[in-house]
């Protein structure tokens, strides 16, 4: 039995502040917990002295699933807390809630808030490991993480590979944290969209743009699209659904054009009929529902090195 | 680590294989129901050397073998500095109503087995686990825990460390004892 290196950080607030070792080290561990779920009994007893509280001050499904599941099959104990419902709606301040939900021996806090850096700052005030689980348009790091296990079991080195990123990529954080994360990796990233939603600094991030989606798609090994977040949207970027379907959404007839098949991932939720049409979502090129396997061994994993730094 | 007095080689060392295979016979004749976990990483070393031995002996190859890592049911886990790196589990078949043979290379404090027995639960409920190790170290247990197999029985202090080293790793197949660590 060999001794690891453990991660650089007690938090994952962001795919910036990993290194190629940590990310090395999550992926490795991550392929041990994905044979684990895999099992009929698919539960290891390594967190089962662990406390873990799910914040999120934002909605979700699949991030908050996933993540309770990583715990549950990490044998952790685990509370949930969604805002809706909660005493934040009673004027309480953040580090409050999250200082009184402490108290009661919480050991670790995952978190999504809609205010960018909201999880550092709790890193900064609080004793207790963070996993970022998306904070507003800033980093959605597991996701990332998640995204490109799911990319290397397609590909195994993305080295040099050509990745595209679709659609939203301002108010993206699963943007942000894809991009952090492939360069990390030395894959070559470009990004896609209206030019109202690609922001003007992204170039200084290494990736490469480009508007013409046919383009993009040509010179992509993989395309990972995103979702329109109409929400976080106060004014119009686009002048209607409709026509970012007509020319930005991927469909059938696009891919079958193309001269090479590329593999199509999407984070969820998808808007079957605007960035992506059902036949491509459940077409075999798609690795939408293995990406959502995969973010259970993921989290699992990146939960498992935590508790471990944490001791 | 300072230089160790090596305790078993060569010869020896292939006779205490083969006598261990030769009981493994003994007790589950043609391994019908049965099959083989080597503990990872070292034990399945042993597993597979022992499996190249049964096959030779029973004339077919139809052992069911799985490899089993126990990192994720250490006790030790949090309170250890460094975390350890976990291997593969390969178990593709359950071991439901099975005899299985446990093999690992050092039995010590036991802990090791006492996950191993826990891990072992994660695949189904057996009707026998039985325990194989090459070397015993009778005098360091920390658990209720003993081997009904035994290559070779070492007294030896706790501050000591056994070694075994493989042909198929470090050229020689051998027994080291070291005084410490």
């Amino acid at each position: 039995m060999t001794e690891i290196k453990e991660l650089s950080s007690k938090h994952i607030l962001g795919i910036k502040d990993l290194n190629a070792n940590d990310l090395k080290l999550i992926f490795e561990t991550a392929k041990n917990f994905k044979e684990v779920i895999n099992r009929p009994i698919k539960k290891v007893p390594s967190l089962r002295d662990v406390t873990i509280a799910n914040l999120f001050f934002e909605n979700s499904t699949r991030t908050r699933i996933s993540f309770e599941l990583a715990e549950k099959r990490l044998s952790a104990d685990v509370v949930n807390f969604s805002a809706g419902s909660s005493s934040v709606k009673k004027g309480e301040t953040l580090l409050d809630t999250v200082n009184n939900i402490l108290s009661m021996k919480v050991d670790m806090v995952v978190m999504r808030h809609p205010a960018p850096g909201a999880c550092a700052f709790l890193a900064k005030n609080i004793d207790a490991n963070i996993v970022n689980a998306g904070d507003g348009t800033h980093e959605h790091p597991t996701q990332a993480l998640l995204d490109a296990y799911s990319m290397m079991e397609i590909i195994p080195d993305l080295a040099g590979k050509n990745i595209l990123i679709v659609g939203d990529i301002k108010h993206s954080r699963v943007a942000l944290s894809n991009i952090f994360c492939l360069k990390k990796l030395g894959a070559n990233v470009k990004v896609c969209g209206p030019p109202t939603l690609i922001p003007k600094f992204i170039t200084s991030l290494g990736v490469s743009v480009e508007y013409d989606i046919r383009k993009a798609l040509e010179w992509a090994d993989i395309a990972n699209v995103l979702r329109i977040q109409l929400e976080r949207q106060d004014i119009k970027f686009i002048p209607s659904l409709r026509e970012y379907a007509q020319y930005f959404g991927i469909n059938k007839q696009l891919l079958d054009s193309l001269n090479k098949d590329i593999t199509i991932m999407h984070p969820g939720p998808i808007n079957r009929g605007v960035e992506i049409s059902s036949d491509v979502a459940d077409s075999d090129q798609s690795i939408i529902l293995q990406q959502v396997e995969n973010g259970v061994a993921v989290r699992m994993a990146v939960l498992y090195l935590l508790a471990a730094k944490r001791a | 680590m300072s230089r160790g007095r090596t305790i078993l080689l060569d010869k020896r060392f292939e006779l205490t294989l083969q006598r261990l295979a030769h009981q493994l016979i003994e007790n589950y004749g043609d391994f019908s129901n049965t099959c083989i976990i080597g503990v990872q990483e070292r034990g399945v070393l042993l597993a597979e050397r022992l499996i190249e031995l049964l096959e030779i002996e029973l004339g077919h190859r139809n052992l069911e073998y799985g490899k089993l890592d126990i990192t994720f049911y250490r006790d030790d886990f949090r309170t250890r500095k460094n975390p350890l790196k976990a291997s593969s589990t390969e178990i593709d078949f359950l071991i439901e109503a099975k005899r299985v043979i446990l093999i690992d290379d050092v039995l010590y404090t036991g802990r090791t087995i006492q996950s191993a027995l826990a891990a072992l639960q994660d695949f189904g409920r057996p009707e026998q686990v039985e325990l194989l190790c090459l070397v015993d170290r009778r005098f360091n247990r920390h658990l209720p825990i003993q081997a009904d197999y035994v290559g070779i029985t070492i007294d030896a202090l706790d501050e000591a460390y056994v070694k075994v080293e493989w042909k198929e790793q470090n050229s020689k197949d051998r027994i080291l004892l070291f005084p410490a660590k």
